[in-house]
């Protein structure tokens, strides 16, 4: 496949949407993760919800 | 008068009882008018059902996009050169997606700051706020790309015309609106505020989408959601209608997930303030111990 010329430009732009949506899935796994262990901890240091269900329960 | 008066009163309790039993029946069939169903639409408002909904939905969302995605990397990758582009025209497959689905974002963003101010839906500002970083990046994304497609065909990475300064617009209200979020702590406040900020931010979606047809612009017209035919080649239009189809997926994927993320950080939060609470009762409980009496 021969991408001419301008193939610096054609493969930036896959590049760059790549990359992007990457760190974008990355932030969210990470930050889904943080907040179970956010809930775990607090659920162990003894505070419940009202409902006394679990925080982590889905 | 005072048998009218008794009357009257029958009829309200009659009618409170009929709806009384009407719910009762709703609850024992999970659903509505008796209609036995496995999730109704209010069911959906209650952020722990949302969260079993979206455990179920989520590996299921994240094979078909990962399938369509490369398949319309496939397609974007064996299409033709165009005959004036050449092979630049593979930005297209890319950039008119992230084109459409920064506004497709802020159109759902605003359905959700509707159903906050008018409905008060417990989860359509999260919906909204997982929403908006999601659709920066689409928005960046397109700004990107169109500037690296820009290049080669015009001669110039960037032009102050009305299509690229409305989107420019539209990136930074997206900065904007994810910036009140962070600023107001409280959330049900900072959802009001941000809600009527996107419904005012929506005015520019016609302005992006009819910029190119009222205002003289290097940006060509539009070319696939227009009145009458597309005017693109079958062979350029499927890798595009695929890619879009893609990318609209990732992003119901990227939301969904990124709601769930939102409803646990509530959590975490009323969990604090909870233990904040117990913590300052049980402080000013023992200074009134140690008070002299």
């Amino acid at each position: 496949m021969s991408l001419g010329p301008y193939a610096s430009f054609i493969v930036t732009s896959y590049l760059i949407t790549a990359l992007l949506v990457l760190l974008l899935i990355a932030w969210i796994v990470n930050d889904y993760r943080n907040q179970r262990r956010r809930l775990r901890e607090l659920e162990e240091s003894g505070v419940v919800r009202r409902s006394g269900r679990s925080a982590t329960e889905r | 008068m005072g048998g009218l008066l008794e009357s009257f009163l029958q009829h309200c309790l009659e009618s409170v009882n009929a709806i009384q039993q009407k719910r009762e029946a709703a609850k024992v069939y999970g659903g509505c008018n008796g209609y036995p169903r496995a999730m109704t639409l209010i069911d959906l408002a209650n952020p722990t059902k949302f969260l079993s909904l979206t455990a179920r939905l989520l590996p299921y969302l994240v094979t078909g996009t990962a399938i369509a995605l490369a398949i319309s990397l496939y397609l974007a990758a064996t299409a033709p050169d165009d005959y004036q582009q050449g092979a630049t025209v593979k930005i297209m497959f890319i950039h008119v997606p992230n084109a459409w689905l920064s506004m497709f974002v802020w159109a759902v963003m605003s359905a959700s700051a509707l159903g906050t101010l008018v409905w008060r839906h417990p989860l359509a500002d999260v919906a909204a706020k997982a929403a908006a970083p999601i659709g920066a990046s689409f928005t960046f994304l397109a700004l990107v790309t169109g500037s690296l497609w820009g290049r080669p065909m015009w001669g110039t990475y960037w032009e102050w015309d009305a299509r690229l300064t409305s989107v420019l617009i539209l990136f930074m209200m997206y900065l904007g609106l994810i910036a009140l979020w962070r600023a107001v702590e409280d959330p049900s406040r900072a959802a009001r505020a941000a809600a009527v900020l996107t419904l005012v931010g929506a005015l520019n979606l016609p302005i992006i989408k009819f910029s190119v047809d009222w205002w003289n612009t290097l940006h060509q017209p539009a070319s696939v959601l227009r009145m009458g035919r597309s005017t693109l080649d079958p062979a350029f239009l499927i890798p595009l209608l695929v890619m879009a189809v893609s990318f609209t997926l990732l992003f119901a994927t990227l939301h969904v997930a990124a709601m769930r993320n939102e409803i646990l950080r509530r959590r975490v939060r009323a969990l604090q303030m909870m233990q904040v609470c117990a913590t300052s009762s049980d402080v000013s409980a023992a200074s009134s111990d140690s008070q002299p009496v």
